[in-house]
This record gives structure tokens, C-alpha cells and sequence, in this order.
């Protein structure tokens, strides 16, 4: 078969599923709406003059559509920048918390929540954004870190660098726990499920600035597609082939520090999709980044999306936090993969 | 062409790499011969700007190698590294491909051209396959395909440079790889390759660099080079040296 109309099939496949999620997503919930009105009630949002109930027109509008959006656009970019970090470390085993972005935000969010607390309570309306930005700002200060430890004369370790973001990690873990032996029992609650993750809190103030960040690095990482898989021969054969090799992974970083960062700040910690997805996607497209990083894209935002659902629904009306979903989920697939990879 | 000008390398305060003065010329294939530890791989980063040189400078064409754009670079400059950590579950002909990144020949060109290159390093028979169900000695053979195809068809002004190319053959891919380097630096290019076996070295090579203690011993033809006493002092062999009896090129015979 031509492996271009087979990857063409592919895109649309999983283009297909992630529609698909989207539609459940928007349907099912504590009210369930027919599959019709819920269609109906998102064409009549995007102006579509069409009948539809007010109810399901308010539902899907104030809380499902940001929800939906939000859950698409951090499995997504999870998913896309475990691909860039899959490709920086050459290493399919990889994951977008390794250059210490997911424990600087956890670290931001805990400094947020613990502080907040500490200094009497934070007015609510910016208690929100102040957590969502120290996580963010957590997360971009780890990695500078990691990134600056890394360098030396001029070229980044990639091998000091996974070190060094072990040593931080570790140390942004005693941080938080110091925060958390700080913490009175209702701080605790609200880190612990911050923690967990989840995209309880989804607003379109939530949104719009992770869909900003995501759409960067949606249409930046594919035009380095070639240069990540030359990247996997090795770093001296991609500077052989012409690619400027410490550029690639500065940028590399830095797309994974944002994204990561942002989808944190929105939506708290959500293991596994950022390693998974592009575990999985590579089995069925192979490990070329010009197909692997759009189908990773789709795949990841159709996955948290799902994964959202089963939060939702498995113990309606109370609801788990989705990162225990995702390890749920993830964690024995992952364990198939390497058991059946050793055979 | 590459021409190294007094080139030196230091390492943790060590000089591990000093006095080479070298030009690799169209045509001919310079063999790289020494010890473990010489400085052949050594010699090898530095000209082709993997290692940063302490001193001297190394010219590709009429500029320093380190002001060429990184693509113009690579498609006058390739190099085969003696291992790759490739661990990813690419197709042959996709490692092959991405010896035509630097170029934009487009798809079909590029198809032939790696099958062309699959052919002349002996691997064509591993079309299709999955890399990482390759063997090491395939994967060297797909390796060389790839830089082959980089540069392909190879000709004046283009320079290929191998560590040991041939570690990890059986002996007749041993011969068929050094002839298909034979072949190419007959369309016009340079060739340097690092080698340890000397009888591979006189059948194929023009020219030979004995390096010791990452210092020049000898350069010159494979006749000038390969004298018993030059082994004696460079590897502590003790050999005698005959003549090839159908091919007339020095026989090595170990004592």
C-alpha cells in the first residue's frame, strides 16, 4: 500500500476519533443530553441559527464546551511535547517531566495555594489566575535551571541535563512536601487535588491562554519534524546532515517548558499522556515526526478527552480527578508495552 | 576538498591531537592507521568540526569549515561515526532517506538515489526491513549506505569521512565496503577512512597516515608506509612484508 494515502487515512481516523470524543464529551455528563440537541446547541453557539433547547444551549455553552476545549488542548499538547522530548532524549521512554517542568509548576501551584493560605486568604476573584501563573512561572523557572546546569562551553548535555532534572525534582518534591507539613487540613485538600489534576475548574479565562500557547507549538514542532528525525540518528550525525543542532534543542525545551507549563497551570498534574501517547501512536505510524507529531496531537486530545469522560461518569454525580484516570489507564498499557517489547 | 593546517585538539588539559597538516585529495582514499588510542577518532571530530580545534584551522573548499551554513555543509561533507544510537523502529530505506535531508531533490529522486546507495554498500537486500531487526554488521552496511547517499552520486569538491567503516563486517563485506569506497572516490571525491586492518589497507588505500600518540609517523603511499620498522614502532608487530602475488600491493604476514 502507498504509505502516504495510508498516513493520510490515519490523520483522518484519528481526526475522527477525536471528533467522536468531542461529541460524547459534550453529551454526557451528570444531565445527559441526546447526542442531537448537543450537536444542535454547539452549531446555534457558533451562530448557526438552528432550534435547540435553552437548557442544552446553557449547558454545553457555560460549562461543557470550555471543559472539552480545555481537556482536547492539554492532551494535545501533552502529547506533542513528549514527542519533542522523546526526540531530544532519543529515547522513546521519555517524558515531558524530565527537564523538571511538571515538578517546578507543581511547586509554583503549592507555593500559590500554601501562601495564599498563609497570608489570610486571597480575594477569590484572583486567586485562579495567581495560582495558574505561579505554576506556569514554576515551570519556566525549573527548566531555565535544568537548561543553564545542562550547558557548558557553548553545547547543552542532554545526559546533564535528565540528571539535573532528577536533582531538581527531588528537591522541588521536598519543597512541596515542606509546604504541605505547612498546610492546614483545607489547603491540603485543594493541593492534593490540584495535584491530581482535573479539569474541574474549566472556564474560557482557563482556555484561552493554553489554546494560545498550544497553537505555538502545534505549528512549531512540525516544521522541525525533519530535524528530529535526523536528531534520533544521534546529535553529531544531525549536525552532519546540516541541522543546527543546539538551536533544535533549545527550542525543543523551550516549546516543552511552555506547553507543559500551561497545560499545568490549567488543568494541575496529569501523568501518562505526555508519555504514552507517543509511545502508542509510533506502534501504529512509525517513528517519522512529520506523521507522528500531528497524529500524536490528535490522539492525545482525543485520549483526555475520554479519559475525562470516565472521571465524570464512573462515580456520577461525584466526580475522580483525572490524572488518577490517566494513571489508571496508562500505567498498565505502558507495563504491556514493555513486557511485550522484551519478548 | 578538507585540508587541515597545523590542526591540534586538547582534551582536559591534555594535547591528544597536534601537528596535522593534511589535504585530502579528489580521487583517493587516505587510510587512517594507528593503536588504540592514537587519535584516529580524534582526528576524525576534528575535521569535521566535532571536536573544537586548539589550534590550527580546517578549510573546506577556499572557507573555514566552522563559516559554512550547516546545509551547504552537509552536502559537500558527510561522515560516518563508528556507532549510532539510532533506537528507533525507522525502515531502511527511511535511514537511508535521511541521507537526503540536506538536499531537495524530491521524493522520487531521492528513492532511487537510496537504492542506488543500498546497492553500492552491498545492503539493497535489507530494503524494507526494520532497522532495529538488523544485525550490527547490517546496520553498519545501512549506515554507509547513508552516507553514501548523502553525497550521491559523489564527485570533485566532496569529501566522505569513516571510523572504521569495517569493524563489525565479515570479511567480504570487509572488501566489498572498502571497494565501494574505492568506487566512489573514483567519481571524484575524497575519501578518509579509519581502518585496522593493514592488509585491507594496502589493497585499497592511496595513501596511508600512521598516527602515534596523536602525532603524525608517517604519510605517504601504502609502499612507503608499510615497512617493518614503521609497525614495529607504531603497533610493536613484528611482521615481513611481501608482495601480493596477483595484485602486487604489500602483503602484511604477521611473525
Amino acid at each position: 500500500m502507498n504509505p502516504r494515502v495510508t498516513a493520510r487515512a490515519l490523520l483522518f481516523g484519528l481526526s475522527g476519533l477525536l471528533l467522536l470524543a468531542l461529541w460524547l464529551s459534550l453529551a454526557l455528563g451528570p444531565v445527559s443530553l441526546p447526542l442531537l440537541d448537543s450537536v444542535r446547541a454547539l452549531l446555534r453557539l457558533l451562530g448557526v441559527p438552528l432550534a435547540a433547547p435553552e437548557q442544552a444551549v446553557l449547558i454545553i455553552g457555560q460549562i461543557r464546551l470550555p471543559r472539552s476545549l480545555l481537556g482536547l488542548t492539554v492532551g494535545a499538547v501533552l502529547a506533542l511535547t513528549g514527542v519533542a522530548m522523546q526526540g531530544l532524549f532519543r529515547n522513546p521512554l521519555a517524558d515531558p517531566g524530565l527537564i523538571g517542568v511538571s515538578s517546578g509548576a507543581a511547586l509554583g501551584a503549592a507555593l500559590a495555594i500554601v501562601g495564599g493560605t498563609l497570608l489570610g486568604g486571597l480575594p477569590a476573584v484572583v486567586a485562579p489566575y495567581l495560582l495558574s501563573g505561579s505554576a506556569f512561572a514554576g515551570g519556566l523557572l525549573v527548566t531555565a535551571l535544568v537548561y543553564r546546569l545542562g550547558r557548558r562551553n557553548g553545547q547543552t548535555s542532554v545526559a546533564t541535563m535528565l540528571l539535573a532534572g532528577i536533582a531538581l525534582t527531588a528537591l522541588a518534591g521536598a519543597a512541596i512536601g515542606l509546604l504541605t507539613y505547612l498546610a492546614d487540613d483545607a489547603t491540603l485538600r485543594t493541593l492534593t487535588f490540584w495535584n491530581l489534576g482535573s479539569l474541574n475548574g474549566a472556564s474560557y479565562a482557563r482556555l484561552w491562554p493554553l489554546l494560545l500557547v498550544t497553537v505555538v507549538v502545534a505549528l512549531w514542532l512540525p516544521r522541525r519534524a525533519r530535524a528530529l528525525n535526523a536528531l534520533l540518528l544521534g546529535e553529531s550525525e544531525a549536525r552532519h546532515l546540516g541541522f543546527a543542532v543546539e538551536r533544535l534543542k533549545a527550542e525543543l525545551i523551550f516549546c516543552t517548558a511552555l506547553g507543559v507549563g500551561a497545560a499545568v497551570a490549567a488543568a494541575g498534574m496529569i501523568g501518562f499522556v505526555g508519555l504514552l501517547v507517543p509511545h502508542l501512536v509510533r506502534l501504529l505510524v512509525g517513528p517519522d515526526h512529520r506523521l507522528l507529531l500531528p497524529a500524536s496531537a490528535l490522539a492525545g486530545g482525543a485520549l483526555l478527552l475520554f479519559a475525562d469522560l470516565l472521571a465524570r461518569l464512573l462515580l456520577a454525580p461525584a466526580e475522580l480527578p483525572l490524572g488518577i484516570v490517566t494513571a489508571l489507564l496508562g500505567a498498565p498499557v505502558f507495563l504491556y508495552l514493555l513486557l511485550r517489547g522484551r519478548a | 576538498m578538507l585540508r587541515a593546517e597545523n590542526l591540534a585538539v586538547r582534551r582536559a588539559g591534555r594535547t591528544v591531537l597536534a601537528g596535522i597538516d593534511l589535504e585530502l585529495r579528489g580521487g583517493e582514499v587516505l587510510g587512517v592507521l594507528g593503536p588504540n588510542g592514537a587519535g584516529k577518532s580524534t582526528l576524525l571530530g576534528a575535521l569535521c568540526g566535532d571536536l573544537p580545534a586548539a589550534s590550527g584551522q580546517v578549510w573546506l573548499d577556499q572557507q573555514p569549515l566552522t563559516a559554512w551554513p550547516g546545509q551547504q555543509r552537509a552536502q559537500r561533507l558527510a561522515v560516518l561515526l563508528q556507532s549510532s544510537s539510532l533506537d528507533f523502529a525507522f525502515s531502511v530505506e527511511a535511514v537511508v532517506g535521511m541521507g537526503r535531508l540536506p538536499h531537495a531533490t524530491g521524493l522520487s529522486i531521492d528513492a532511487q538515489i537510496v537504492e542506488q546507495a543500498l546497492q553500492a554498500a552491498d545492503a539493497q537486500h535489507l530494503s524494507g526491513r526494520n532497522y532495529l531487526a538488523l544485525s550490527g554488521g547490517e546496520r553498519q552496511r545501512v549506515h554507509l549506505a547513508r552516507v553514501l547517499a548523502q553525497l550521491w552520486p559523489g564527485g570533485a569538491g566532496q569529501t566522505l569521512l569513516l571510523d572504521e567503516p569495517t569493524s563489525m563486517l565479515d570479511p567480504l563485506h570487509q572488501h566489498s565496503t572498502l571497494q565501494a569506497l574505492r568506487d566512489f572516490a573514483g567519481r571524484g571525491a575524497a575519501v578518509l577512512v579509519i581502518v585496522h586492518d593493514l592488509n585491507l589497507a594496502a589493497r585499497y588505500c592511496d595513501r596511508l597516515l600512521l598516527l602515534v600518540n596523536g602525532r603524525p609517523q608517517v604519510l605517504g603511499s601504502p609502499d612507503e608506509v608499510l615497512q617493518p620498522d614503521n609497525l614495529k614502532l607504531v603497533f610493536g608487530l613484528d611482521v615481513l612484508v611481501q608482495r601480493h602475488p596477483e595484485r602486487d600491493h604489500p602483503l602484511i604476514v604477521i611473525r
